[in-house]
């Protein structure tokens, strides 16, 4: 006499897209007063473990997704740049704040305008500092683009930008 | 001692040394000339009159731009006025630069004895750019005189570790002088941008 066997039927690529989505690892290079946005988003009353990003790692060799909180300076780059190549395949950089997407209202020999000018983003959340529902929101844009990515590390490309009207 | 005291006492100290002060806003100020520096700074240390055994703040100011417009193409003007209007009446206008060398350094002390402060400033000339370091008084202006060689290249005799402090090695350069350009990048990483 034996139980009849159960069985789920699945994609490979979407059974471990779904896995990855909600279980991210993220490493919080917090450098600026973005930090306490991200802190309030973090804990209770937002509560990104709704999101499966709940656990930060502070080792790079233990995270999927970099967060990039804050200004980063020239001085600085060369250590991002070092955290980012030790981060083990696949990973995802989240650019959060004005000053990490374009440099933000600093124009200056210091600040470095935009990470995406040494590490390529996945995600890119302005505002200084943006609210806790932005930062949500840029979450699940990223989940939606890590379910989408193959397993092969493939990217899907990006969305094109919208027409200029003016 | 009270502003005006402060102010009287050094000049009595060092009649040829002292070429302007004021008390501007109540703050005593003294402007010295640099080949005194250090001599002025250890009795200003060190004389039971004076005890300034707390060197506050360490800095230099850029005049080369002062009083010229600012060009138009990089400093759009914000509509905020830099002074205020002349319906207000200023009983006491600001004295201005201390010299018009190019550049000034300032020294604030305090003395946490008699409860008194002095601002000193020293007018410096671009081709020479050096002056006495005070490490050997105040071990605190070490960190302080690096920043100054770093933002405004101004060199220290006797400092013995004067290196950027803030930039990195590899910049060339001194970011806070008046004729570095403001859009100036010299990225570590990635593009010029």
């Amino acid at each position: 006499m034996h139980a009849q066997a159960g069985f789920l039927t699945s994609r490979i690529e979407e059974a471990i897209g779904w896995a990855r989505k909600y279980s991210i690892f993220q490493y919080p290079f917090v450098t600026a007063c973005c930090g306490m946005e991200y802190m309030a988003t973090a804990c209770s009353h937002y509560d990104v473990d709704r999101f499966g990003a709940g656990l930060p790692r502070f080792s790079p060799r233990q995270a999927d997704v970099l967060f990039v909180v804050g200004t980063i300076s020239h001085k600085m780059a060369p250590i991002l740049k070092r955290i980012y190549d030790q981060m083990a395949e696949p990973k995802w950089v989240v650019s959060f704040g004005v000053c990490t997407c374009t440099g933000g209202f600093y124009d200056n020999y210091a600040t470095v305008m935009g990470i995406d000018t040494i590490m390529p983003v996945d995600v890119y959340i302005p505002g200084c500092p943006p609210r806790p529902e932005y930062v949500l929101d840029g979450l699940v844009k990223l989940q939606a683009k890590i379910q989408k990515q193959h397993t092969t590390g493939e990217r899907p490309a990006p969305e094109p930008r919208p027409e200029c009207t003016t | 001692m009270t502003a005006a005291d402060l102010i009287q006492a050094v000049r009595g100290r060092f009649p040829d040394a002292v070429i302007g002060s004021h008390d501007y806003r109540g703050d005593a100020t003294v402007i010295i000339h640099s080949p005194p520096l250090l001599e002025v700074a250890r009795t200003l240390k060190q004389d039971p009159a004076f005890r300034m055994n707390f060197l506050m703040d360490l800095t230099a100011v850029d005049y080369s731009a002062f009083g010229k417009k600012p060009d138009r193409a990089f400093f759009a003007s914000s509509g905020v006025p830099v002074r205020p209007p002349p319906q207000i009446p200023d009983p006491e206008p600001w004295p201005g630069p201390p010299s018009p060398a190019r550049f000034a350094l300032v020294y604030h002390f305090f003395s946490s004895l008699r409860k008194h402060r002095i601002r000193m400033e020293v007018p410096v000339e671009e081709q020479e750019a050096e002056l006495d370091s005070l490490t050997s008084l105040w071990p605190g202006a070490d960190w302080l005189e690096r920043e100054v060689w770093d933002m405004f290249g101004i060199r220290f005799r006797g400092h013995g570790n004067l290196k950027r402090i803030l930039m990195y090695e590899e910049f060339s350069g001194h970011p806070l002088r008046k004729d570095y350009p403001v859009n100036k990048r010299q990225p570590l990483l990635g593009p010029v941008n």
